[in-house]
């Protein structure tokens, strides 16, 4: 049996609230698949399983408020199931009729508005046949509506009013969370960069880079591309930071009881928040996505990010961050490392500054980087090497 | 459609990209990504809406030619 518990979603989460399971008893869930929504700190998460097989028991209820690690559910995993089903031929007819049972629990759609039974046992209540069959489509519970149709039948109007009710109640609601949401964030910023200022010992190195190459390259793509499928420079600044750290490995890495570099490169991307906080969800294995597949999946993650709508894995995962918040308001970003992670990647905005080369002074478009390193785990040198890699990858774009 | 018209899809458009707005805040000459904080990949959303609502592909050399509600309004009469 798999226990399935409340996962931690960074070092600065305690525990999170159970909003919504998304799978029932009996249901078959595979890797990947999200099964519960969870209200953290960092807004409604969608939590995901990482096995397979089927959900046994729901332990938390929707609405219960649990500290990381407690079990939430229980998994039988997929070969457990069959292996129990072989045993005997009467233990094989008995898990097939709770097989069937099951069977028809996960056949019915996870959130039916309203049962049709529910209006057949209203049966006293006068209501018009179409608005009964929006009734059930808006999901209204006829119980609670006063008709204004004869005989006080209730008629397409009174559903109309009721599900436009329904609607603002739920806005309201979700305004509501939203702002409480946005109170968990500041709380886990604090928490995660003080805790980082306390034990990180930060050094500070910065360049600045020639983009014009980039910004030329990126214009031809564009002339070429449909307008929705325009690329920005910042899909750039992913890929070519990827590619760096994969030839100066020691920036991608945690420092957990010693340094532990990590074979993937999952780029924690910052996202600002307009009324302020921000959100880094991962761009998972940034350095085998083209720079076409990133901006494909940053028009998925900035909105969810900044709907404060992520998955788990998206806010657990990161093994390094970049922020681009310098983008259209300032030349230099000094950032403040994400614990565990060990470094940070500041990109200022894109500015036209003088640049001497070859003994002549000509404007050139230049970008700003930055790199926050934990000095336990890097020192100067290979830092160093770092910018250096990330300036040639922005200087030849075609190879990105 | 009269400049009222398509200021008020622009609005809708703003408040799509960014529902935390308040678009009737803008004065006409102000600078809209400015205002608003809207960094390129929201304006590139926004450059998406501006071609499904009035049918005009704003090309990246003309991004400096709409940055005021008024220019803006200039460039989607004037390209339609």
């Amino acid at each position: 049996m798999i226990e399935f518990k409340m996962p931690s979603l960074g070092a600065d989460m305690e525990d999170g609230t159970l909003v919504e399971w998304r799978v029932k008893s009996g249901e078959a869930v595979k890797r990947g698949d999200i099964i519960a929504d969870v209200d953290t700190q960092k807004g409604l998460i969608e939590i995901e399983v990482f096995e397979e097989g089927t959900v046994d028991r729901l332990v938390v209820k929707e609405g219960e408020k649990v500290p990381v690690g407690t079990v939430m559910a229980t998994i039988i995993p997929i070969g457990a199931l069959e292996s129990s089903r072989k045993e005997s031929v009467q233990v094989k007819a008995v898990s097939e009729v709770k097989q069937k049972a099951k069977t028809q629990i996960t056949t019915e759609p996870a959130k039916q508005p309203l049962k049709e039974g529910s209006i057949v046992s209203h049966k006293h209540l006068k209501i018009s046949p179409l608005a009964k069959r929006m009734a059930v489509e808006k999901g209204i519970d006829l119980t609670t509506i006063k008709g204004s149709g004869p005989e006080g039948s209730i008629v397409k109007k009174d559903i109309e009013l009721a599900a436009k009710t329904k609607e603002e109640s739920h806005m309201e609601a979700s305004e509501e969370k939203k702002e409480i949401a946005s109170r968990g964030i500041r709380d886990a910023i604090a928490m995660a960069m003080s805790r980082s200022n306390r034990e990180i010992p930060h050094f500070y190195l910065e360049t600045r880079i020639d983009i014009s190459k980039a910004l030329e390259w990126l214009k031809e793509t564009n002339k070429e591309r449909e307008l929705k499928d325009r690329l920005l420079s910042v899909v750039l600044l992913i890929k070519a930071t990827a590619r760096a750290i994969k030839e100066v490995p020691v920036v991608n890495a945690y420092w957990e009881n010693g340094l532990q570099l990590k074979d993937v490169i999952n780029i924690g991307f910052a996202v600002s928040l307009r009324k302020g906080g921000v959100v880094i969800p991962a761009i998972h294995d940034a350095d085998q996505k083209s720079p076409a597949e990133l901006m494909t999946l940053l028009k998925d993650l900035i909105p969810r990010a900044r709907a404060l709508k992520l998955r788990s894995s998206e806010l657990s995962e990161s093994t390094i961050t970049l922020t681009n918040v310098g983008e259209g308001n300032v030349d230099k970003v000094f950032g403040v490392i994400y614990p565990p992670q060990v470094a940070i990647i500041g990109f200022g905005n894109i500015v036209e500054e003088a640049w001497a080369e070859n003994g002549a002074i000509s404007a050139r478009p230049v970008i700003h980087v930055t790199l926050a390193a934990d000095h336990r785990a890097i020192d100067g040198y290979l830092a160093g090497r770092f910018l250096t890699a990330l300036k040639h990858h922005l200087q030849n774009p075609e190879t990105l | 459609m009269n400049d009222q018209e398509v200021k008020a899809t622009i609005f809708k458009l703003l408040h799509k990209i960014a529902p935390d707005i308040d678009p009737e805040e803008l004065e006409m000459n102000d600078n809209i990504r400015e205002v608003f904080g809207i960094d390129s990949f929201d304006f590139l959303q926004f450059i998406i809406g501006l071609d499904e609502k009035f049918g005009v592909t704003t090309p990246e050399d003309d991004y400096g030619k709409i940055t005021t509600l008024n220019a803006l309004i200039s460039y989607i009469k004037s390209a339609k």
